[in-house]
């Protein structure tokens, strides 16, 4: 059995590890609430893009733009977010094993695909297994701006118009509550899929002309999706931290709670013994 | 007078959003204005100011880039980045524009000077138009 000492002093350790994990908890409580507000802040643009994108490129079929069709496929770019540091449970890992375990699928070798990476700890991984990182952004703040990530969208758009990659995919945690985030694949280019649900066809004037707008259009719009992947991203980690971080401090209190018992059992057993010892003292003097 | 409503967004959230009499935009084909009734248009803006008339007064909001889209009761503009007159920080601008400056000055030829000539160009817009306020 652990002395008294042993157990008090792992008593101790594991109260200060508890009270970091909760201060961390805190503090990514907050963050998500920020990122939370800066992905609503975001939405209105999104939807507005979405909808004149969607109309321009579905309104008039004489408007083509190499973004808008496919071509044969020799080399893929997959765009992967996730955080620069760890402690956030579950959230890189479960985006970089789909993500490697696509690429093994899909791919026989190394040079038919191109890695971006958005954050340390995705970048570090494929670094590690010899794939090519073409692009990659580290220290990407906790709430971004569009600042921030506008020459990562505008090179990664460039990749692609320059014929480096012919499709390209992205991976990402979608928020879907603070405590649940989903690993998303989404192709972002060629761009395909419009949703026309809900937007009002316009048929509009150009000016000058459709093939200019475009022109101008989609590489906005493609870079503002994965400004939009960006955010969600954030808002997903730093929930997935805030988790992390609440189970982290429970099972602190599990330990310390057992610990204790523990402790005072040993405590008991040391007077009992004590006690026994002077009974059993003053019976051998009489 | 009849107004429009305007919306000016960008990813960071809407910059602004009032009804007004009439809208001044530079696009890349030229000068546009906008009030209340237009055709249905969409035009790629240039970097520059918006010009917003509301009776005597008017707002100025810089954009850098983007576009415009038009309906009749409604003008969008969605640039990657726009600041109202009001919010430009004037010693920002200007030490944006002296980076800027340098750099086209000790320029080697290489793709940056393209970069550097629309950093001067979106800083001497925003110093413009915060001297307009």
């Amino acid at each position: 059995m652990a002395s008294l000492r042993d157990i008090k002093s792992r008593i101790t350790s594991t109260k200060k590890t508890s009270q970091i994990t909760k201060a961390m908890q805190m503090v990514s409580a907050s963050k998500m609430n920020r990122a939370e507000a800066n992905a609503k802040a975001y939405v209105p643009y999104m939807e507005k893009i979405q909808e004149v994108v969607s109309s321009i490129a579905n309104g008039s079929t004489d408007a083509s733009h190499p973004m808008l069709t496919s071509r044969p496929v020799k080399k893929t770019g997959y765009l992967v977010i996730t955080s620069d540091r760890g402690l956030a449970g579950a959230y890189n890992s479960s985006i970089l094993r789909q993500v490697h375990k696509t690429i093994l699928e899909r791919h026989k070798s190394n040079d038919e695909f191109v890695i971006i990476a958005i954050g340390r700890v995705g970048r570090d991984f494929f670094v590690s297994r010899n794939m090519h990182v073409e692009l990659e952004v580290i220290g990407v703040p906790d709430q971004p701006s569009f600042a921030d990530i506008s020459s990562l969208a505008k090179s990664t758009v460039n990749l692609y118009l320059n014929e480096l990659c012919d499709e390209l995919y992205m991976y990402y945690n979608h928020y879907v509550s603070p405590i649940q985030q989903e690993v998303t694949e989404k192709q972002i280019l060629p761009l395909s899929d419009f949703d026309t649900s809900n937007a009002t066809l316009t048929s509009y004037e150009f000016e000058p002309n459709a093939e200019e707008i475009l022109e101008v259009l989609l590489p906005q719009y493609a870079e503002s999706l994965i400004y939009g992947a960006l955010l969600d991203g954030k808002a997903s980690e730093h929930s997935a931290r805030m988790t992390a971080m609440k189970n982290a401090t429970d099972n602190a209190k599990e330990l310390i709670d057992s610990l204790s018992l523990q402790y005072n059992r040993a405590r008991q057993a040391a007077i009992t013994q004590e006690i026994t010892e002077i009974v059993g003292g003053a019976a051998a003097l009489e | 007078m009849k107004t429009i409503k305007v919306n000016v967004v960008t990813p960071d959230g809407p910059v602004y959003d009032a009804e007004v009499e009439m809208v001044s935009t530079k696009a890349k084909s030229g000068e546009m204005g906008i009030m209340a009734g237009h055709v249905p248009t969409v035009a790629p803006l240039t970097i520059g100011a918006v010009r917003l008339k509301n009776g005597s007064n008017t707002d100025y909001v810089a954009v850098n880039g983007g576009f415009l889209e038009v309906r009749p009761d409604v003008v969008t503009i969605l640039a990657q980045s726009a600041e109202r007159a009001e919010t430009i920080d004037l010693t920002r601008a200007q030490a944006a524009k002296a980076r800027a400056e340098q750099r086209l000055q000790n320029n080697d030829g290489s793709n940056d000077v393209k970069r550097a000539d629309l950093a001067l160009k979106r800083a001497l817009n925003r110093i413009q138009i915060a001297q307009m306020r």
